[in-house]
């Protein structure tokens, strides 16, 4: 009886053994650093001129422009924006809007949850013939005069040099006076870290040669964006041809850096 | 729903609630018992006199608990330190935190003052404690020389001077800080911080002459009737002021009928009908004005007037809180959208929410209660005492 039990116990050993050193080695991997190389692919430059050049924050110009005429109402921009920021059920950085309008010329606004699940079948509160729909996304303006900067008593909204307002959320305090003092309603508290937040137009991948997450996913191209200082740029083409480019609440004199392409008068 | 009403995704929730509406209706009551002690100490209006060093006390009182609310408001109260460390001088409310710390700083100056022979006596009569407390209060001097009488009532004189610009400011500002808000059609307007300075010395005259009838009553001691009586007529006047302000914002605009008032005239007639148009106008506005002119154009018998000035009182205290909490809560419910309401339910145990509200209301009159054991509030018991 003893001797296999000898021999069980060798086996015993040596698994323990081959364990282990499949262990240290494995957690080594982990641990030391190793050459990638092509290993990861890098995603592709998606604004061209950015990356492999200094980042010069007084010479950088970008525009945001929706054209409502190529928006479809699928959502997917919220989806996109939701899964980037992680953003709690209930706020919204960006939305869609619903535009019915009947022969009376009423209108018809909704906007479920954001837009998020996407306009996948007609309102069924209303009982009147629709003669005219569409879809309006909505975003941080971007404001050249914000308001939001101007309220904030601590400085913790603050406008970047290239032209992004942000959000410090180490300084923020949480008074909810940027949010009141925002004409579009960009902002909300998080509940997470009771603090202001909104859409940044995605800076950290514009920093990085990336276009803003919803831009990158909207199947139409109803969202562009791009550096206003490449000449062969879409945005740089729309602005300066002769499309017909609004933006919202002009009268407020905020000056937006968002600009709507084919937007109705319906819209606020 | 009505299926015309939108509102945007970001504005179902309304961001300045109770607290909001308490902040401003705290700093106004602070205001208006401050102008009764400006009246008496110098416009020289004698008749006061009965209630000159309590109007301080009160106002020192609840401007000691002012800042509570907007504590319990912010998301991050621990970084409120930052408003008076790093302010963003473009904003209106990084200003909150000098002023009110001035306004406090000059109160309790002028209250040290005022009761400084009060303090003197008293240090001379107590032991142990009251007595340190009394010395520290007096800054250790005993001399009530009439030189260095004369010299506190100039000195006081000059302090309530500053004090009545100090004051406006601290609730001209609070009036402001909505006036300024450019995206809300029911707030930007300059007249905001007139009306809620006129509001505000409505509620604070109305708490002083309140809480005057009340604490002797339950003393069993006469009231002055001559000093109720200055305070109805100067509460009448302020009250028209408010009312008439108030009105003509709405009146103007509904006239002039540009898109300020398109948007507006829905919130009012709308969501807002009861608590504007029923409770703030009708029974809180026009009942108290037909009072007031009553009060002060008839002759009646004193336990009558004292009666109608108490209800006046109390019925005006709540002209000012519904004038605040439509201003505040009821400028939230339409959305910025301007097609649609959202609606405000208040919660019992929320952070901001009913019950909080009763216990900061309550704080300011505990911290009177404190401050009249040592701040001996009527003149005529100390002479008695002594």
């Amino acid at each position: 009886m003893g001797e296999p039990e000898a021999k069980l116990d060798k086996e015993r050993r040596a698994f323990i053994k081959k364990v282990l050193n499949g262990t240290i080695a494995g957690s080594l991997l982990l641990v030391i650093p190793m050459p990638m190389g092509a290993a990861t692919p890098e995603v592709p430059e998606q604004i061209p001129g950015i990356r492999g050049k200094k980042w010069d924050m007084f010479d950088q110009r970008f525009a945001f422009i929706v054209d409502i005429t190529r928006c479809i109402g699928c959502g997917s921009c919220c989806v996109a924006d939701r899964r980037e920021f992680n953003v709690p059920d209930g706020y919204y950085r960006t939305w869609v809007e619903r535009y019915l309008k009947d022969f009376d010329d009423e209108v018809y606004v909704d906007s479920p949850h954001g837009g998020f699940d996407g306009y996948q079948s007609p309102r069924t509160d209303i009982e009147v013939e629709v003669r005219d729909t569409f879809f309006v996304p909505k975003l941080c303006n971007m404001c050249k005069e914000p308001p939001c900067v101007q309220v904030c008593p601590v400085g913790a909204t603050f406008k970047t040099p290239d032209g992004f307002v942000l959000v410090d959320r180490e300084r923020c305090v949480g008074c909810a006076y940027c949010i009141q003092a925002c004409p579009y309603s960009a902002r909300y508290l998080d509940p997470v870290t009771r603090t202001a937040e909104k859409c940044t137009w995605c800076y950290h991948r514009v920093r990085k040669g990336l276009l803003p997450a919803c831009v990158t996913v909207c199947p139409t191209g109803a969202r562009k964006f791009g550096d206003l200082n490449d000449k062969n740029s879409e945005v740089y083409k729309l602005l300066h041809e002769h499309e017909v480019l609004t933006v919202l609440k002009k009268d407020m004199g905020t000056y937006p850096a968002l600009y709507y392409k084919g937007l109705r008068r319906e819209v606020v | 729903m009505d299926a015309l009403n939108f509102v945007f995704p970001n504005d179902l929730h309304v961001h300045w609630s109770m607290m909001i509406v308490l902040y401003p209706y705290l700093t106004g009551l602070v205001d208006g018992s401050f102008i009764v002690a400006a009246l008496y100490y110098v416009f020289g209006v004698k008749s006061l006199k009965p209630i000159s060093r309590f109007s301080l006390v009160f106002a020192f009182a609840f401007l000691s608990c002012a800042m509570f609310p907007l504590l319990m408001h912010l998301g991050r109260p621990e970084r409120n330190h930052n408003m008076m460390i790093t302010p963003s001088p473009t904003s209106a409310m990084s200003g909150a935190g000098f002023i009110f710390t001035v306004a406090i700083i000059l109160i309790g100056l002028i209250l040290l003052l005022v009761y400084r022979p009060t303090f003197v006596k008293l240090r001379l009569k107590s032991k142990g404690i009251m007595n340190i407390l009394y010395r520290v209060l007096t800054m250790d001097s005993t001399n009530l020389s009439p030189e260095s009488l004369e010299l506190d009532r100039k000195i006081i004189k000059f302090l309530v001077a500053i004090g009545i610009p100090v004051a406006t400011v601290l609730h001209g500002y609070v009036g402001f800080l909505f006036g300024g808000v450019k995206a809300n059609p029911s707030w930007s307007t300059p007249l905001m911080p007139v009306i809620f300075l006129f509001s505000a010395c409505v509620s604070g005259i109305s708490a002083l002459v309140l809480a005057y009838i009340v604490i002797k009553k339950l003393r069993n001691q006469p009231v002055d009737l001559g000093c109720v009586r200055t305070c109805i007529n100067i509460l009448a006047g302020f009250f028209i002021l408010a009312f008439s302000f108030e009105m003509l914002e709405v009146f103007s605009h509904s006239y002039l009928r540009t898109w300020y008032h398109h948007a507006v005239e829905g919130l009012l007639n709308g969501p807002l009908f009861y608590s504007f148009w029923v409770w703030q106008v009708g029974i809180c506005s026009v009942l108290p004005l037909l009072l007031l002119g009553w009060l002060c154009l008839f002759k009646m018998k004193a336990s009558v007037f004292k009666f109608f000035a108490a209800t006046v009182s109390i019925i005006l205290l709540l002209q000012v809180l519904l004038m605040r909490w439509n201003v505040v809560i009821g400028g939230q419910l339409m959305s910025k959208s301007t097609r649609g309401y959202t609606q405000f339910h208040p919660e019992w145990f929320d952070k901001e929410g009913i019950i909080t509200v009763i216990v900061l209301m309550s704080l300011p009159f505990i911290v009177l209660f404190m401050l009249s054991k040592i701040f001996p509030l009527w003149l005529e018991e100390e002479k008695a005492s002594s």
